[in-house]
């Protein structure tokens, strides 16, 4: 018997794909896209084996397309998500995510004596390093280390 | 400068800190001048600060300002729960420029966006203030003439006195070389020596105060504080070793100067007040300059 590709998540006919996701940031990933506050038909798959992730999460979504500067802001949590656009059932585009120079609004800044942690202010960081993202609070100036990232 | 916040001592290009340190020159020759009549200056310390409140409330008197705002948030509306951002917004319309003290860290950050006015950041945590940087470079700049290739010693508590922070990044951009010399547990953080290492400026550590400090153009003393270590017996074993000595400047060089950013407990011996390197009271009194001249470029009059 031919092995058969079953889909775990079925097909979109127009939209965007967003896979390997960590499966522990499925919904943090929905969270900063705002995926739990659209019309848009959405499905998603979570704990699905992934030979390189272990266990990665896919989210599909009819009918959105993202811009890179919102795409990017998943980076923080999936920095190897792949996105495919598709386009009548194809695969007309692939982007990858790229940590930003700055962030706005998704991390807690580590510092418990920062102005961040005690008012409504929203977080902002400059991104001192990529490749283990640090971040530079811009209200305190202490770094924040992904180890010690927490989403909001 | 004008209408601009000074928040960190980074918020200001080379050049204008020293048209800043130019500027502290002329008000040391005049101090008292009217430039600040009719203008209403705030000073809200939130965390007390005597010293620091009556330098910049002396600064505003000398040039005529009025004061309006409280030495300690138990008495103002604080403490009835009030947010930063609601009571920032609030006296800015009240005044022309804000000069705040306060224990949160990125506070005065943040007081600058949502203020109408410029606001002075006189110490927020253990973070920035810019204004004692000010100060120091000047008193460097005076006492050595020039601010280039000077090495810089510092003294005491180098991993949490913000003071020594800024004056490392501040200094840095003239070439100085730093001699660091701290107990084990208070030494400079290596995010400091990282900096200096991608500048490519030489530092160099020290466990105690050696006959090196022959070579010190400036020596900077900070206070060891008992509350910084865990074990009380640390403590007192280091105690002592950071207490500067007249006999230790012996051989130290004619144009040597001593700073500290007071208060004074015990590193420095009262025995070295007479020396004519002891320069800790006159550094005190260039902060009152340093501040006429912050005040005014901010609000633009100079």
């Amino acid at each position: 018997m031919k092995e058969s590709k079953q889909m775990s998540v079925s097909a979109i006919q127009n939209g965007t794909v967003i896979d390997h996701v960590p499966a522990s940031s499925l919904f943090k990933v929905i969270q900063i896209l705002g995926l739990d506050r659209i019309d848009n038909q959405i499905t998603f798959g979570t704990n699905l084996e992934s030979k390189k992730l272990g266990r990665k999460a896919i989210i599909k979504i009819t009918g959105v397309y993202f811009e890179d500067e919102d795409i990017n802001r998943i980076a923080l949590v999936a920095p190897d998500a792949k996105l495919n656009i598709i386009r009548d059932y194809e695969v007309v585009e692939k982007k990858v995510v790229e940590v930003p120079d700055n962030i706005v609004g998704i991390a807690k800044c580590m510092n418990p004596k920062c102005i961040t942690n005690f008012e409504s202010v929203t977080t902002r960081f400059r991104v001192v390093s990529k490749k283990n993202v640090a971040l530079k609070c811009h209200y305190c100036e202490k770094i924040t280390t992904q180890e010690n990232m927490q989403i909001i | 400068m004008k209408n601009r916040s000074l928040v960190s001592i980074d918020d200001f290009s080379t050049e204008e800190i020293l048209r800043i340190l130019d500027l502290t020159e002329e008000f040391e020759k005049e101090p008292n001048r009217k430039l600040l009549e009719g203008k209403v200056i705030a000073t809200l310390f939130f965390e007390p600060s005597t010293r620091t409140r009556l330098s910049f409330e002396s600064a505003i008197n000398r040039l005529g300002g009025k004061i309006v705002g409280f030495a300690d948030a138990s008495n103002s509306s604080v403490s009835k729960g009030e947010t930063l951002n609601d009571t920032i917004r609030t006296v800015s319309n009240y005044c022309d420029l804000i000069v705040m003290r306060h224990p949160i860290e990125g506070s005065a950050r943040f007081a600058s966006e949502v203020s109408s006015v410029p606001i002075i950041n006189a110490g927020d945590g253990a973070n920035q203030h810019p204004s004692q940087t000010l100060l120091d470079l000047y008193s460097i700049r005076k006492t050595q003439g020039k601010l280039d290739n000077l090495n810089i010693f510092m003294v005491g508590d180098l991993k949490y006195g913000r003071t020594v922070h800024s004056l490392v990044m501040a200094m840095s951009r003239w070439n100085a070389t730093f001699n660091f010399i701290s107990p084990e547990e208070l030494k400079m953080p290596d995010e400091f020596k990282l900096y200096l290492d991608n500048l490519g400026l030489k530092y160099y550590e020290h466990n105690d105060f050696t006959d090196i400090i022959s070579r010190a153009d400036i020596i900077y003393m900070t206070r060891v504080q008992k509350e910084r270590f865990s074990d009380p017996i640390e403590y007192e074993k280091v105690k002592n070793v950071y207490v500067l000595r007249n006999s230790m400047l012996k051989n130290t060089k004619p144009d040597m100067r001593i700073l500290h950013p007071l208060p004074r407990v015990n590193e420095i011996h009262p025995d070295v007040d007479s020396n004519p390197k002891a320069y800790y009271f006159e550094q005190a009194l260039n902060g009152v300059y340093t501040r006429q001249a912050i005040l005014c470029s901010l609000l633009g009059i100079k």
